[in-house]
């Protein structure tokens, strides 16, 4: 035990008890066991991913001809150099899925992105101009909506012709609808509180008001949708890939690959299964995470635990 | 002294929608509100929930636009003013509000909100902002260590020091202080409010007090405005208003306030009945219904404000009443 007898100690301040915003934040997100599991599972995608070309056992588009279809090496007949089993055309499995997270993976991204930053901007229009801009930004986004996604995302890509660029844009354009709402909502919410009140007061201006005072404040609801759209995201890439849509083959993506096996499932399972398990798992962890996230973020939900 | 806020019949009108086929009804939530203001005084306006008080407050702040009357801040119009010059006179009014929870950003360091005015309204380097932040900082009683922290590190009389400085970041020349203390427990509505008047005889700003609790009201007030129902009931002097009110509404209010030794001989005087609709508010004097002296002329003709007894009063009984 040490006494307090070496230097005088300050007083301790109530309010530095509390912890920071980061800190209170990873101690309720770290409760929920599902989301720290996610999280752990989608930090080894990416590390995949950043570093497939060292990850990854063999070229994604190698063709080993004396092994076509090759099972993973636990079941019989399989080969220890492919881990996975290979397909079709002899490649090696594994890293045409360390590969195709990449790319899946900067789908997700570039998508959630193209559709974050404009959906906030019409979102923000929307709920400063409740009389002028938002019934038409609501009612075009209310159309947009009336459309099954992944119907409005074929025609977007039969329009402007498949590949990765226009795979990307289709999906930013099909989930934007959701990120208008969203931020329309919380701005309107947060419009009439008086600590908006009270910078109008202090003279601060239309976008000093929008990006300063008021969106840090709707941030919390997005960033959840941000993830969960993320995981659909790569799902709508996956479809089109499937539909042949996407990315074109020989790319290694998540969506093309188990398309192009699709004739292979009683033969060889692993060529379909494991895409698409790939697919399953990822999912499944950024949706968790995503639920860990919007726990961590609510602060009526904190309040209640 | 200089008087630096002038209000002369000002109201602000709504329109109310009732329905497809009915036309739209006008709420009148102030209805002819006139007053002078000198620097270093402090108004007080009280009344119950629901007579615009809160709506003065609001075409005080220039925040809404009062329907008719006129504003004149430091002795320009505020009616016609272009937009510069508009935002010139909004940096000398600025407001303290009701909750000290919802009135700071929950988002924004406490430095960088004392900042923002600042920020927008000078042309101050990074360092100065901060020199002047941290000196207002130390004037209500918070430590240079909070600068870099969030609100909800703070307990309520705390955060309602931040606003305060806030408010007082741009030294205006008003400050309209909409019931700042009754979220606050009762041993911290005593140091609030003795910053307010502390900060008042150090910047010299004027004060418009809305409350309705007539306690602090007698602690900080130099004049009293009672409304009712958009209207102006009696206004004066604190000392005239508290000694001898003149108008049965302020009279009834006044011994509505609990006192710890109650004197018996003061019979409490109950109104009866609630606030009248403001949507169909009654025909001459607003107060008639819950009057005890109301009598036919009270329901027919609207008593206008006269001068009696050093103060304004506005019921045509106002002598008969009190002997005067």
């Amino acid at each position: 035990m040490t006494t307090s007898t070496s230097s005088p100690a300050p007083v301790a301040d109530p309010s530095t008890l509390y912890p920071s915003p980061l800190k209170e934040f990873w101690q309720h997100f770290a409760r929920n066991k599902g989301a720290v599991a996610g999280l752990l599972f989608m930090l080894v995608i990416v590390f995949c991913a950043l570093f497939a070309p060292w990850v990854a056992p063999h070229h994604p588009s190698e063709q080993f001809r004396d092994f076509l279809l090759t099972p993973p090496a636990w079941l019989e007949g399989g080969q220890s150099q492919f881990l996975l089993g290979t397909d079709e055309l002899g490649r090696d499995l594994l890293s045409r899925l360390i590969h195709g997270a990449r790319l899946s993976l900067l789908i997700g991204l570039a998508s959630v992105v193209m559709s974050l930053i404009p959906g906030i901007f019409l979102g923000l229009l929307g709920g400063f101009f409740p009389r002028l801009l938002g019934p038409t930004i609501m009612r075009v986004m209310d159309v947009m909506l009336a459309l099954p996604s992944l119907l409005l995302a074929v025609a977007i890509v039969a329009i402007l012709g498949p590949g990765l660029i226009n795979t990307v844009i289709a999906i930013a354009v099909v989930s934007l609808p959701s990120y208008v709402r969203l931020t329309r909502a919380a701005v309107m919410g947060e419009l009439n509180r008086d600590y908006v009140t009270a910078a109008r007061l202090a003279g601060a201006g239309l976008f000093r008001l929008m990006f300063v005072t008021v969106l840090p404040n709707c941030m919390a609801p997005l960033i959840v949708q941000a993830t969960l759209s993320f995981s659909s995201a790569i799902l709508d890439a996956a479809a089109l890939g499937f539909l042949g849509l996407g990315v074109q083959p020989p790319t290694p993506e998540w969506g093309t690959m188990l398309a192009s096996a699709r004739d292979y499932i009683e033969r060889a399972w692993w060529v379909v299964s494991l895409p698409g398990l790939t697919i399953l798992l990822s999912v499944l962890a950024i949706n968790l995470m995503g639920d860990g996230l919007r726990d961590a973020l609510d602060p009526k939900l904190k309040n209640a635990v | 002294m200089s008087v630096v806020l002038t209000a002369r019949d000002l109201t602000r009108h709504y329109e109310v929608s009732r329905g497809l086929f009915k036309p739209h009804a006008t709420v009148r939530a102030l209805n002819g509100v006139s007053f002078d203001l000198e620097a270093g005084k402090t108004l007080a306006v009280v009344g119950e929930s629901g007579c615009g008080k809160s709506t003065l407050a609001r075409a005080l702040t220039l925040i809404e636009e009062p329907s008719s009357g006129s504003l004149q801040i430091g002795g320009q119009e505020v009616n016609g003013a272009s937009k510069a010059e508009r935002k010139q006179l909004r940096r000398d009014v600025q407001m303290v509000f009701q909750s000290p929870y919802a009135s700071l950003n929950p988002r924004q360091k406490i430095g960088d909100q004392l900042a923002e005015p600042l920020l927008i309204n000078t042309h101050l380097s990074r360092s100065e902002r901060r020199e002047k932040v941290q000196a207002m900082m130390q004037q209500v009683g918070l430590r240079p260590e909070h600068y870099q922290r969030y609100p909800h590190m703070f307990s309520g009389g705390q955060r309602q020091r931040i606003a305060l400085a806030r408010a007082m970041m741009l030294n205006p020349k008003v400050l309209v202080a909409d019931e700042p203390t009754s979220a606050l427990d009762v041993s911290i509505q005593a140091q609030v409010l003795n910053l307010f008047m502390d900060l008042q005889a150090e910047f010299n700003t004027a004060y418009v007090f809305i409350s309705h609790n007539l306690a602090v009201v007698q602690h900080v007030a130099d004049d009293v405005l009672v409304m009712y129902l958009g209207r102006p009931a009696e206004m004066g002097p604190k000392e005239k208003i508290y000694a001898k009110p003149l108008h049965p509404y302020t009279q009834a209010l006044l011994s509505a306030t609990p006192t710890i030794h109650p004197d018996p001989a003061k019979p409490k005087i109950k109104i009866v009945g609630e606030l009248p609709n403001p949507l169909n508010p009654p025909s001459g004097c607003a107060f008639h219904k819950r009057c005890p002296h109301a009598t036919e002329r009270c329901a027919s003709e609207e008593p206008q404000l006269r001068l009696l007894d050093a103060r304004q009063v506005a019921c045509h009984h106002a002598e008969v009443i009190n002997g005067l």
